[in-house]
């Protein structure tokens, strides 16, 4: 192929992927420099706009918050989700019997949207009417209802479990099609040496499973800063304030949307382009170094 | 844990194990299989009874819904979706929703296929930078360039448009497609395409007449993965709508549980109406979509 037909290939996609995905994205880094009147760009301000958002009040005192749930929506998720999938994938992985049908029925909610799980479950658990406290009281917890996403202490909890309602499906595939894949001699040797279930799973087949490990952490990372959706659809936004019961379900990617379309400063552009350009680096940093780490530990192993 | 409480009471009264033909299990591996199969089926419960909750509730009546919650629909009716299809405009949701996700995913395909095929079958020079800088894609959280994306549709005129959403949502695929497209005209035989470039073929007809019917499963896998999640999306139509007629299903529900906070039958109704294209979907195509997820882990 001559290198002009195979750039004319190539142009289309690299026109549309160019425009409309890397160039906003370069422009928000760029855009976050510079001092805005609604949408005029009025003067170089430096890292004015960085040092804004760790000094204004209420926005720096929101976006610690806002931070530091992330991290707790991240870890739990992890908890909840990726080791309770791993289990499940190797129970399965054991089985003949309805094997394929229990992993299907598994990744269901996973195909379903995260704003449509946020009002399922927003129905689901309401104080009032809900199903789920309606059940608990027939059986004899009702001294344990309550309102389950407007108690402070329970919000950020039960969004956590929802969210790993939601995308178990993920894991328990992901880690099912590795666990397939392993070979078997190993895990035989390991048999006749007489290791039990326990040694044989966290000698042999855990580090074996390193590549798909990584892959579901980093996917999950990734996605739990950007989730938006679910809390949306679970807590309601009121305006620009932060989410939830006293703010107690505010993650980062509400605080970037409310910053850039709803609490609408002077300097709404700057600031909401500074938080884009700090989520950016801390995302597609933290992704990068995780795969390079990921790699390696992989690279070890062989 | 009751694997743990019930080993030491078999192990001093040891039980004569009948002989079997198949592989001997000792007691408390017996145990630890029942409490495994235990653990298996009770977790299929909590992952479908919400989802039976929502499709039983959208059957009754709203007043039924709300004096018993868990109650099955006595007196089935299809009531609740004739309101969210004709009153609440479902039908509209659907029909954009329908429009928007096929015309991206078509685009997305159609600009990743000629692409991926020169990237995957030709060393060329810059070839290998384009893939990557198509790769770096993968990992970009594309949203938090939603501000200069809303200027950049402005600037065409394209702010409340579903032309402006389904150009960002094919190019937002274009890194995913060109990864799993490329990877699978990598694998095909060379001899094919040697054979038609003898008979005269240009490269135009080969890719278009050779090579396409090759990768129609990976096609498959693309379209599949597309799908889901542009058809879900809340974010992008959210910024990018204004005018109700053009909302997509997600928009439209918002509004629709804004609108009919106390009509909860019609809520679910409205949820499963959001839902049922997608589990069609996961039935015809679920080899598909299993191929997509684990194709990340070949990356």
């Amino acid at each position: 192929m001559r290198w002009r037909t195979a750039i004319a290939f190539v142009l289309p996609a690299l026109a549309l992927y160019s425009v409309f995905i890397v160039y906003p994205l370069v422009s928000a880094l760029a855009d976050s420099f510079w001092t805005w009147e609604g949408t005029a760009r009025t003067g170089f301000a430096g890292l004015d706009n960085f040092r804004s958002l760790f000094t204004q009040f209420p926005l720096n005192r929101q976006l610690r918050t806002a931070f530091w749930h992330t991290v707790i929506f991240f870890v739990g998720t992890m908890i909840v989700q990726n080791t309770f999938g791993l289990l499940i994938a190797v129970l399965l992985s054991e089985r003949r019997f309805g094997k394929r049908f229990l992993q299907a029925a598994y990744a269901l909610p996973y195909l379903i949207g995260a704003l449509v799980v946020g009002y399922l479950w927003n129905l689901l658990l309401s104080p009032e009417f809900g199903p789920v406290n309606k059940a608990m009281s027939d059986v004899g917890l009702g001294s344990l209802t309550r309102a389950w996403l407007g108690d402070p202490s329970t919000a950020l909890p039960v969004v956590i479990l929802i969210n790993a309602w939601h995308y178990i499906g993920f894991p328990i595939l992901l880690f099912g099609a590795a666990l397939a894949g392993l070979p078997q001699e190993y895990g035989d040797a390991s048999r006749v040496d007489g290791a039990n279930a326990w040694q044989r799973f966290r000698l042999i087949t855990l580090p074996l499973l390193t590549p798909a490990i990584g892959l579901v952490s980093i996917l999950t990372f990734i996605s739990c800063f950007n989730a938006f959706e679910l809390v949306y659809a679970l807590s309601g936004t009121q305006g620009n304030q932060p989410t939830g019961p006293g703010g107690a379900t505010d993650l980062l990617g509400l605080i970037f949307y409310r910053v850039a379309f709803q609490e609408g400063g002077e300097n709404a552009i700057g600031q909401s382009s500074a938080i884009a350009a700090l989520m950016f680096v801390l995302i597609f940093g933290v992704a990068v170094l995780a795969n390079r780490y990921f790699r390696r530990r992989e690279a070890l192993l062989t | 844990m009751t694997a743990v409480s019930v080993e030491p009471e078999q192990a001093a009264t040891p039980v004569p194990v009948p002989r079997r033909r198949t592989v001997r299990r000792s007691p408390g591996q017996r145990v630890a299989g029942g409490a495994a199969a235990v653990l298996l089926w009770g977790y299929l419960l909590v992952a479908l009874v919400p989802l039976v909750v929502m499709v039983l509730d959208s059957f009754r009546s709203n007043t039924d819904v709300l004096s018993h919650p868990l109650g099955l629909p006595t007196s089935p009716s299809f009531d609740n979706y004739s309101f969210a299809w004709s009153q609440a405009s479902f039908a509209t949701y659907v029909q954009n929703s329908a429009l928007v996700t096929v015309g991206a995913v078509v685009l997305d395909v159609g600009v990743s296929l000629p692409a991926a095929y020169a990237l995957g079958r030709y060393a060329f020079r810059g070839g290998g930078v384009l893939t990557a800088y198509f790769l770096s894609g993968l990992m970009l959280p594309i949203r938090l360039g939603i501000l200069p994306i809303f200027y950049l549709l402005g600037d065409f005129h394209m702010i409340d448009s579903r032309l402006g959403l389904i150009l960002v949502y094919a190019a937002s695929g274009i890194p995913f497609s060109v990864f799993i497209l490329a990877a699978f005209f990598r694998g095909l035989p060379s001899e094919i395409e040697e054979a038609a470039r003898i008979d005269g073929a240009g490269e135009f007809r080969i890719f278009l007449n050779v090579m396409l019917p090759l990768v129609r499963p990976a096609i498959a896998t693309v379209v599949v993965f597309r799908f889901v999640p542009l058809w879900s999306d809340f974010f992008f139509p959210l910024v990018l709508l204004r005018t109700t007629s053009k909302y997509t299903l997600p928009v439209g529900l918002t509004q629709f549980f804004g609108e009919f906070q106390t009509n909860w039958s019609a809520l679910f109704a409205g949820l499963v109406i959001a839902t049922v294209p997608l589990v069609v979907l996961f039935v015809v195509a679920s080899k598909q979509i299993v191929a997509g997820l684990t194709a990340g882990m070949s990356r």
